[in-house]
């Protein structure tokens, strides 16, 4: 074969001109903020009280609200998949309203349902002695509520991509369908499990509006890494600057995780 | 303990009665799309029965409106078309499987397990991945598989269609050994004659849901009854009406028996006593014939004549007649079977 290469005409100026515009659009921001971090004082930054505290703080919480919504949401799939219940469909869009849902009008019905007033809250409170709102693990009760559409989403769309009858030959097998679930089902559906996962831990570690509006920002309980970039910006540009890098790198680690499954081909 | 069932199922129009006694393999033998590995699913309890009933001895499995037994409370084996093992397992954990999903505990589970896979011959690849096996390999681990739990009622599903030729009949031959060993009730499916006649006892033919014909390999062969069956089998197949040696076919032409015969029959001949020549002759049998296709089989000429009877030739013959000229075909009376 030759590489000579197949005149196909002129690339059109019209479409070119937008597509290098929407590129730089894209890339320029990131390009400058890399630009203007000052990297010899980064790590003296990195290992500062504050910074640390965001970090830790953002790790424990987006890594807990994951569990939960592991713990949670793959049953949930499974029920979507697998049910045969009444109104799937429709359950299956109410799952996905906190996807589209702008995250602070999440955090206002959070606060509407589990604050001191609200009629979850109220009995937490009252039985338990528990108050969500502007505390640790209300930071954690936000970014579930915003992540877990991602998870759900993610092992369903496998649940359903996976062969069904493997589910069938284990049932003749004399498998129940707990043990086909777990011996079988899982199995099969884990790289759906882990893509989603991943999306998860990565949309709870940036969330910001749900979490400012449920938990508030209380430095060392709730201020979370993106609540610190914000908080930052205004008293120490450098300290957010420094905090978006970890940030950037974070999800760039993800999306390198991920490129297999989402961004080949 | 007898199987017995009378399947219906809406899907395919399924109306299929069965019994199975015990060593017995009955074969389910039909065209695409008549229902058999419907009636299959039914059997295994992956689809209810919308009328009808399933009972092993005195239990029933599946009894509209009232009893359904689901899927793994049943003491079946099935052996699934494209074997659906279990990828993320090795061999010997698929064989286990069914053992462990019943109760039985790790160690005896899987030294059962070896023991299967030896009696398959396919000891040696017991701790690899289904994915690294070949066809032929992965067919008896699923069969391994399907009879590890020592089912009552074992269910094959086209055991040899997703293997090459090479591998079949060498497989075959195994799988009927197998067969012949397993006490149990035996039911497979199969689109294949051959795998049929090979495999099993006794053959129920299903046409459109519905059964055409049943008995024995070698009487269905000698006898078949519907142009299905005729066709698998390779004979020609004629219906009419029979007084004495004279039959007046449903077509309304005329056919001379060798041996008298009465009323409906079926009149089979092998497609290599029809001759073919180009002057017309006055003998018992004759008929003018226009050729409607020609179709090269290993060393026959397969010719079919007024696309209802085909004639195997050999290919010199075939050299000499022209198929644009006027043709006259005929069979000795002594060749036709009327029953």
């Amino acid at each position: 074969m030759n590489k000579r290469r197949v005149s196909k005409g002129r690339l059109p100026v019209a479409l070119v001109l937008p597509a290098v515009v929407g590129l730089a659009f894209l890339l320029v921001p990131l390009v400058g903020l890399l630009a203007r971090t000052q990297w010899a004082d980064l790590p003296s930054r990195l290992f500062s009280a504050e910074v640390g505290e965001a970090l830790q703080l953002s790790l424990v919480c987006a890594s807990v609200a994951t569990v939960v919504c592991v713990v949670l949401g793959v049953p949930l799939a499974w029920l979507l998949a697998r049910g045969d219940l009444p109104g799937r469909r429709f359950i299956r869009a109410l799952v996905t309203v906190p996807l589209v849902l702008p995250p602070v009008v999440g955090g206002v019905a959070l606060l509407l349902v589990l604050g001191r007033r609200g009629p979850v809250g109220e009995l937490l409170d009252g039985w338990f002695g528990i108050s969500l709102p502007f505390t640790t693990a209300g930071v954690v009760v936000a970014e579930a509520f915003v992540a877990m559409p991602f998870l759900v989403i993610s092992v369903e769309g496998a649940l359903r991509a996976a062969d069904h009858r493997l589910e069938e030959a284990a049932a003749t097998l004399g498998a129940s369908r707990w043990l086909t679930f777990r011996r079988v089902t899982l199995p099969s559906v884990m790289p759906g499990v882990v893509a989603g996962t991943v999306l998860c831990w990565a949309r709870a570690l940036g969330e910001f509006g749900a979490t400012i509006t449920f938990a508030g920002n209380f430095p060392g309980k709730t201020t979370t890494m993106p609540l610190a970039v914000y908080l930052a910006l205004e008293s120490d540009p450098q300290a957010a600057i420094v905090l978006s890098v970890v940030l950037l790198t974070v999800s760039v680690a993800v999306l390198a995780s991920l490129r297999e499954r989402w961004v080949a081909g | 303990m007898t199987l017995d069932a009378l399947l219906q199922v809406d899907r395919a129009g399924l109306d299929l009665p069965l019994t199975v006694n015990p060593g017995e393999v009955v074969a389910l033998l039909g065209p695409n799309g008549a229902g058999k590995t419907t009636a299959l699913r039914t059997l295994a309890g992956l689809l209810p029965l919308r009328d009808g009933h399933i009972r092993l001895g005195d239990q029933p499995w599946d009894q509209p409106p009232r009893t359904f037994l689901a899927p793994q409370r049943r003491t079946v084996g099935v052996m699934f078309q494209d074997y659906l093992l279990f990828d993320h397992m090795s061999v010997l954990e698929n064989v286990a499987f069914g053992l462990r999903a019943r109760g039985t505990s790790r160690s005896e589970a899987r030294s059962t397990a070896l023991t299967w896979l030896l009696t398959v011959g396919v000891a040696e690849y017991a701790l690899s991945r289904p994915r690294s096996l070949s066809g032929g390999q992965a067919q008896r681990v699923a069969l391994a598989r399907a009879l590890a739990t020592t089912p009552d009622v074992l269910l094959l599903d086209e055991p040899l269609a997703a293997l090459d030729a090479a591998t079949r009949h060498r497989v075959r031959t195994e799988l009927a050994r197998h067969l012949r060993d397993f006490p149990g009730h035996t039911v497979l499916v199969t689109h294949d004659p051959l795998d049929a006649m090979v495999l099993a006892d006794r053959l129920v033919i299903l046409e459109d849901g519905k059964v055409t014909q049943t008995g024995s390999p070698r009487d269905v062969a000698q006898h078949p009854r519907t142009d299905y069956i005729a066709h698998l089998v390779g004979l020609n197949l004629l219906h009419g009406n029979a007084n004495g040696t004279a039959v007046i076919l449903d077509n309304g032409n005329h056919l001379t028996l060798a041996a008298p015969a009465q009323g409906q029959v079926h009149v089979a001949f092998s497609p290599v006593s029809v001759s073919l020549s180009p002057v017309e002759s006055t003998a018992p049998n004759t008929w003018r014939a226009s050729v409607t296709g020609v179709e090269q089989h290993a060393h026959t000429t397969r010719v079919h004549l007024d696309n209802t009877v085909f004639a195997d030739l050999p290919p010199t013959t075939v050299a000499t007649l022209d198929f644009t000229k006027p043709l006259w075909a005929s069979i000795n009376p002594s060749d036709l079977r009327a029953y």
